[in-house]
């Protein structure tokens, strides 16, 4: 964790300032300030309500913020669309899992692809040489995502008949697909049991070692945040309440007091 | 899973193999046929039948990538149906001077009528994908108003000054000799009857190859994703509403070819051919023979058309009881305890896409 | 004054076209699905109230009462038969479905009554009124006071009764009310039989309007009642009222003005036009979408 104390030279991936959104007269996120660096695993964390699926869609432009500023990859956000974003490098998954239900694992995965390794539909209709170079590194790509998610035996299956988990899996390889440089895991251990959490632990290290990217992710669970988060940051009522390592978030009495209660 | 029998691992996966299926049954319809006709054994109903089943296969099948593959309800299929006939009828009347023999100046034809419907589909989905559900159905029924009523005011003659076009009223005089292609709410009259069978069934083998060589690629997995979900398909980088455009367009292209072919096999046609009735005539075909399903699809439309003809002997009684099977298949497709019933006796194959064909 | 009588000419086909819509936008708004079927109803109407003013006899108020009648009932066989074992199926089954009953009511009428049109009695005197300098017809005048107190009745019976209040409820969350104790079941056969009744209504209205009767005479009226049914929102009681209206009027206006020929492409033109500028309609609500 000590490498991590010059990232204030660095230039951070995600440079959230003085974000905020309203929906009618509710405030719902205000004052945000938060950095994700380089190959950082940061964790985002609140009590329910606080704000935290908001700051992602806020992030990946579901929502357009009512203030502040958003800064990826040294490029201000403002006016890009939900496509522009993941285009730009952001990918995430839902706290609601949001499959392509008809289609096969491995589609799901293909589907990531989308702008990875595009060709037009012209070549698709006339099967055009390209249409096979192309499928067969995107089959190859998908097949190896498939197999670092643990989800290879089940490639054929359509996606809505995956178990539970097996499904939040299927939505990181596919938000891997895209190819970004910052992942936002909403939720991923919802719903798992303490086995296949940590199992997800081991998963989500190794695919920022291998993939290189930074990872943002909301989580309740607080054996898997403070076990893989370099740093987090804790949201209450849309504000932000703390920043800093797992240990002393653990130590603040602020955040102690908002999971609590008075 | 990989229990595959010798013949069908020649085809690959199950996919595959839906596609092979769909090709196989129409080529071998295709040669059945043509010994029956070559033996004189079909009756001259069914023979004037043969070319608009294949005009309605493809318009189906155009039908299916939008309402099954691409999610999206289109009420006005029929419209652009007529947007095709009526172009490749304008086109073959303007080119029977020139091209004289009768395929070439066909295979034009439905290629005019196909691009000319695809760009209908292009300017009417521009509006019409902005919207969602039901309200993006009703306006797909508004736009086969418009152009139904567009046609039913359209008069275009062709002589040897060239083409006179005119609107709401004839207002152009011909020179003698000169042919009216399009006259009003009376349509076209006198068209050259250049269509046949042999280009239905190509046409049927080209609208499968787009259909299931665009379902089986980036493009078609966006279709299915946008379809499937909305939100996360956005947030894998697939834009929506050019994704669905292209099965919008795409849709409406292979409806113009299908009408292009069935303007050119009658006569006359008027443009209350292609009226709302059509329009969900198309549908149910597609809803039939299984969203997505292209196989199912061939086989209903192909059934459905037929059968009215075969309850002939029962007149009147006939459209009752085409009301009654539709209503019914309804009803037993969507029967929980059938449908548990029919899962127990396939659960061995729980697994594959929804969306084969 | 032209513009005057055209107005009122307007006024007087959009109530027919709202009685309808009502219809079209109570059966969506609580059973959420289109009933293409409901056109057809409109047939029967006209078909039971013609025989019971021609063939029977009735004086006319008994004969548009036994068209009520008939086509409440109608109304919710169809629904019981045909729908309503459908409840859990895709939107499509059932679209599908609606569509078959549809060609049943026009082959059945076909075979009963056969296909040629039928002269509907003129029962309404054929007298008008001046409004200024615009004459209006009492027809005229009874299609517009008729769908006022229509509109007046639903709409005091959805607001102020506890069986209105239940439908509400069903139109707003299903699976809540089932919970709080209500008879969906039975609160959807309801409203299909309020929705077939103002059927009947309508369709002595066209009837006497337009004095044909025969099988395929509801379709396009069906079809102009459901545009106004989107035009106001679907689903919203005051949008099918308010569509309704301005349907009949754009479409008078559009064959006095600009084109016979053209007026159904102006409607439909502007139909397409309010959604893209409103697309759940006039008075529709806008859905929102959780992610």
């Amino acid at each position: 964790m000590a490498d991590h104390t010059d990232n204030n030279v660095k230039t951070p991936v995600l440079d959230v300032q003085e974000l905020g959104i309203d929906f009618g007269g509710l405030t719902a996120v205000n004052d945000l300030n938060m950095q994700v660096y380089d190959g950082e695993i940061v964790g985002l964390i609140g009590p329910n309500g606080a704000g935290k699926t908001t700051v992602f869609n806020l992030l990946t432009k579901v929502y357009k913020p009512s203030r502040g500023r958003i800064i990826f990859d040294g490029k201000d956000t403002a006016g890009k669309s939900v496509v522009d974003i993941n285009k730009a490098g952001i990918a995430r998954t839902f706290q609601n899992i949001r499959l392509f239900g008809n289609l096969s694992v491995l589609d799901n995965v293909k589907t990531g692809f989308h702008n990875v390794t595009p060709y037009s539909p012209i070549t698709a209709i006339l099967r055009l040489p390209k249409y096979f170079t192309s499928e067969r590194e995107i089959d190859e790509k998908a097949r190896d995502l498939l197999k670092i998610m643990e989800l290879d035996k089940f490639a054929d299956y359509t996606a809505s008949n995956l178990p539970y988990g097996a499904q939040r899996r299927l939505e990181i390889a596919r938000a891997l697909a895209t190819n970004p440089k910052l992942l936002l895991l909403d939720e991923p251990a919802a719903g798992m049991n303490p086995q296949e959490t940590s199992e997800l632990m081991d998963m989500i290290r190794f695919v920022r070692d291998h993939f290189k990217i930074a990872i943002l992710l909301i989580e309740h669970d607080m054996k898997l945040v403070m076990g893989i988060c370099e740093r987090i940051t804790v949201l209450n009522y849309g504000m932000m309440l703390a920043q800093g390592t797992p240990e002393e978030i653990q130590s603040n009495p602020e955040v102690i007091k908002a999971y609590l209660g008075d | 899973m990989k229990e595959k029998t010798a013949l069908f691992s020649l085809f690959g996966d199950k996919k595959k193999r839906g596609r092979f299926v769909s090709f196989a049954i129409v080529i071998a319809a295709y040669i059945i046929i043509e010994i029956l006709l070559k033996s004189g054994s079909l009756s001259s109903l069914f023979k004037s039948l043969l070319v608009p089943i294949t005009c309605y296969v493809v318009a189906s099948i155009g039908l299916n990538l939008n309402v099954g593959i691409s999610g999206e309800l289109n009420l006005g299929q029929a419209g652009f149906m007529s947007v095709g006939a009526f172009c490749a009828i304008c086109v073959s009347g303007i080119l029977a001077g020139t091209v004289t023999a009768g395929i070439p100046r066909l295979i034009i034809a439905i290629i005019c009528g196909a691009v000319l419907a695809g760009i209908f589909g292009f300017v009417i989905g521009i509006p019409v994908l902005k919207l969602q559900g039901d309200y993006l159905a009703i306006v797909t029924l508004a736009f086969g108003q418009i152009i139904k009523s567009i046609f039913m005011n359209t008069y275009i003659g062709f002589d040897s000054d060239g083409l006179h076009f005119s609107f709401v009223d004839s207002k152009f005089k011909l020179q003698p000799g000169g042919k009216m292609l399009l006259n009003g709410p009376m349509g076209a009259t006198g068209t050259q009857k250049i269509a046949n069978f042999t280009v239905g069934i190509i046409l049927v083998l080209i609208a499968l190859l787009i259909v299931y060589n665009l379902m089986f690629s980036r493009s078609g997995r966006a279709i299915m994703a946008a379809r499937d979900n909305r939100i996360a398909a956005e947030s894998v980088g697939i834009p929506i509403s050019r994704t669905k455009m292209l099965a919008f367009v795409v849709s409406a292209s292979l409806a113009g070819a299908a009408g292009g072919l069935y303007g050119l096999n009658y006569a006359t046609l008027v443009p209350n051919k292609f009226d709302f009735n059509t329009s969900i005539l198309i549908l149910v075909y597609v809803v039939l023979g299984g969203l997505g399903n292209m196989t199912g699809t061939i086989i209903s439309t192909v059934v459905l058309i037929l059968l009215p003809e075969l309850l002939r002997s029962l007149q009147d009684y006939r459209m009752l009881i085409y009301a009654v099977v539709l209503i019914l298949i309804m009803l037993v497709t969507n029967n929980d305890w059938l449908k548990t019933k029919w899962k127990s006796l396939t659960s061995r194959k729980a697994k594959g896409g929804a969306s084969n064909g | 004054m032209q513009f005057l009588s055209y107005l009122i000419n307007g006024l007087g086909l959009g109530s027919v076209y709202a009685i309808i819509a009502l219809g079209y936008t109570m059966v969506y708004g609580i059973a959420k699905m289109l009933n293409f079927a409901h056109g057809d109803v409109i047939m029967v109407g006209s078909y039971i109230a013609f025989f019971a003013l021609t063939k029977f006899g009735l004086p006319f108020p008994l004969a548009v009462l036994t068209a009520i009648l008939v086509c409440t009932v109608l109304g919710v066989v169809i629904e019981r038969l045909a729908y309503k074992p459908l409840r859990q199926a895709p939107s499509l089954a059932v679209l599908i479905t609606a569509i078959g009953v549809s060609y049943f009511l026009q082959n059945g009428a076909q075979i009963l009554w056969s296909s040629s049109s039928k002269v509907f009695p003129s029962v309404i005197s054929a007298g008008s009124i001046s409004i200024g300098a615009a004459s209006v017809s009492y027809l005229t005048l009874l299609t517009i006071a008729t769908c006022i107190v229509v509109m007046i009745c639903l709409t005091l019976f959805i607001n102020k009764t506890k069986t209105g209040s239940a439908m509400r409820a069903c139109s707003e969350d299903k699976g809540a009310s089932m919970l709080m104790g209500i008879n969906v079941n039975q609160i959807i056969s309801i409203t299909f039989a309020i929705g077939s009744g103002l059927a009947a209504i309508a369709s002595v209205l066209l009837a006497s309007t337009y004095p044909s009767v025969y099988p395929t005479m509801g379709s396009m009226p069906g079809i102009k009642a459901f545009t106004a049914a989107v035009f106001g929102g679907i689903g919203s009681v005051p949008g099918a009222f308010v569509g309704g209206l301005i349907l009949g009027i754009i479409e008078i206006f559009a064959k006095a003005y600009i084109s016979t020929q053209l007026s159904d492409a102006i409607v439909f033109g502007v139909l397409i036009v309010i959604l893209l500028i409103k697309p759940t309609g006039l008075l529709g609500k806008k859905i929102n979408v959780k992610v």
